[in-house]
């Protein structure tokens, strides 16, 4: 588990991250996500115990990262955004020497087994600067999984992959994260809706949300929005649409169908169903649009005002 | 302090795949080659002369730790510079290893480097003994111990103490920097400060005022002079030891300045 309180960390007089605070349960898989510069990697970097922080605290898989910085990294799995690597040494040879300075017997065993989870057990023995960029992602993530962590630490694992290794990254990450701790920052919002249990959005150090990726979506929308077809002449929709008690910001879009939107609690489609009908629409469809999570961080990130909103 | 030797064992196997290595260990035994070839031939000459000498090894030595001046910055520069370039450092940081494992690992890699090197010119010293034991024993037909051993074992200790020495400063100063090149121009101006400029002063100053400190900083002095001659003196021990300990001091303290910047 993590527990993180009031982390903050100065590059001189710039604040890279401010007052963080947030928890991170055994089993659970918790998304970073925020636009480039926002600190997930400084945070990052303190949880590793990289570097210290200049105020605040953090607890990782129950150690203190400053107090007991041996003990956390004996437990965290880290996999940094430029993936570490040495390109003269072969494969497995790497693995090898992490789980050698681990001190994990049988190292060689085990760097062939950590090979096979991430699918590169056929490459154990090509060198290391031949390698793609998404095998070079997948020995860095077996890298941070050679000790097997409670709590394991991945700075972007999936950027610059191919949608086909996307997937498999995510699939690797997801089954893992079963019984650990994951933490994961990405700026990819589909990735974090996919896997994370919950998600944490940072922007300029500062944390602007926190939930489930779901609450996330309906703690947003103070009102429902809804798209509405008919078949042939819309002539009148709008009108008709507008008469039913409720119903606001009625626009006819110019492919025909028509927008409007009612306050949340306050569901009108029943009635707004009716009243099309009874008019003498074919009525085909009648759909919410939910604000993607793409959007409510474009919402959330634009300004730091959007905080209040949303807490 | 197992890390210590882990870090130490992958450093030195990467000696033997990095080409910089090959061409510093070809450039030693080449000229201590060359060297032991040219004095050999001057003292067979010089043997039936009156001013014949019983060779000794110091020509092989004293070649050798000269050539160390020049050839460890280009073997301590990427040690940490490069780690730290490529990101993995990163990686070592946030192992469970100590700052001071880590630059004492690598540091290590390449005294076993080194070692390895001055174990091919141990061939130099076998010839020479071979040759003055036969060739005493053919023109005069009595006993001879072979060549000096004492000279020998003083002035091998005093190789190996060189480079521990100026491998610690090269360590050091490597992580100190991001760029290798860097860290190489400013190693080799520490070692030719330490070899020669600090010789200056101690021919031009007066004794007394001050000449002494350069003299015991003067590193040839150390090495020439003392052990490199056949005479072991604890306090030219305590000056490589000390030298040794300040290069992995620097090191350990540069790698925990990374953390805080």
């Amino acid at each position: 588990m993590i527990r993180v309180n009031g982390l903050t960390k100065d590059y001189g007089a710039r604040r890279a991250i401010d007052n963080l605070t947030f928890d991170a349960e055994q089993g659970e898989i918790l998304g970073f996500l925020g636009p480039n510069g926002a600190g997930k990697t400084t945070t990052m970097r303190i949880l590793t115990s990289y570097m210290p922080p200049t105020e605040g605290s953090a607890l990782v898989a129950g150690y203190d990262i400053l107090e007991e910085s041996m003990e956390v990294r004996k437990r965290v799995g880290y996999l940094p955004e430029t993936v570490p690597l040495y390109n003269d040494m072969i494969a497995v040879d790497y693995l090898k020497y992490m789980a050698d300075l681990r001190k994990i017997p049988d190292s060689e065993e085990r760097a062939y087994e950590t090979l096979e989870m991430v699918n590169l057990g056929d490459r154990a023995t090509s060198y290391i600067g031949n390698f793609s960029k998404g095998m070079r992602q997948r020995i860095g993530l077996a890298q941070a999984l050679i000790h097997r962590p409670e709590v394991l630490i991945l700075d972007e694992p999936t950027i610059g992959l191919d949608p086909a290794q996307v997937v498999e990254i995510r699939n690797v990450i997801r089954e893992i994260g079963k019984d650990r701790t994951v933490l994961l920052s990405t700026h990819i919002l589909t990735e974090a809706q996919q896997i994370c249990d919950r998600v944490l959005i940072i922007n300029k150090g500062k944390i602007v949300a926190e939930d489930t990726p779901e609450n996330l979506q309906s703690r947003l929308m103070g009102s429902q929005r809804v798209v509405l077809r008919v078949r042939g002449e819309t002539d009148g929709l709008a009108a008709r649409v507008s008469k039913v008690k409720g119903t606001r910001d009625v626009e006819t879009k110019p492919d025909g169908s028509v927008e409007f939107e009612f306050s949340a609690g306050q569901d009108v489609r029943p009635q707004v169903a009716k009243s099309v009908i009874l008019g003498g629409f074919d009525l085909l469809e009648m759909r919410p649009i939910g604000l993607s999570l793409e959007e409510i961080f474009l919402e959330l990130t634009r300004d730091a005002n959007v905080t209040t909103k949303v807490s | 302090m197992r890390n210590i030797w882990t870090i130490a064992k992958r450093e030195y196997d990467h000696y033997f795949i990095s080409p910089i290595a090959y061409v510093v260990a070809f450039l030693i035994l080449l000229t201590t080659g060359i060297i032991f070839v040219v004095n050999l031939y001057y003292y067979i000459q010089n043997a039936f002369q009156s001013f014949g000498q019983v060779p000794d090894i110091s020509p092989v030595t004293g070649s050798f730790a000269f050539l160390l001046v020049l050839t460890i910055p280009a073997l301590t520069m990427r040690l940490i510079a490069d780690e730290a370039r490529m990101g993995t450092l990163e990686l070592l940081l946030t192992a469970p290893v100590r700052d001071f494992e880590l630059v004492t690992g690598k540091w290590l890699g390449g005294f076993l480097f080194i070692l390895s090197v001055l174990a091919v010119t141990l061939i130099y010293p076998i010839i020479l003994n071979g040759i003055v034991i036969g060739s005493v024993t053919i023109l005069h037909p009595m006993v001879t111990p072979g060549i000096d051993r004492q000279l020998m074992f003083s002035a091998y200790l005093g190789v190996i103490l060189v480079s521990a020495s100026f491998l610690a400063l090269g360590v050091g100063i490597s992580a100190i920097f991001t760029n290798q090149i860097a860290a190489f121009f400013v190693t080799l101006i520490t070692f030719i400060a330490l070899w020669w400029l600090f010789g200056f002063p101690v021919d031009v100053l007066q004794p007394g005022t001050g000449q002494h400190i350069f003299q015991y900083l003067d590193m040839k002095t150390h090495f020439y002079n003392a052990l490199g001659a056949g005479s072991i003196s604890i306090s030219d021990l305590l000056y490589f030891v000390s030298l040794t300990a300040l290069g992995l001091f620097i090191g350990t303290t540069a790698v925990e300045v990374r953390r805080w910047r």
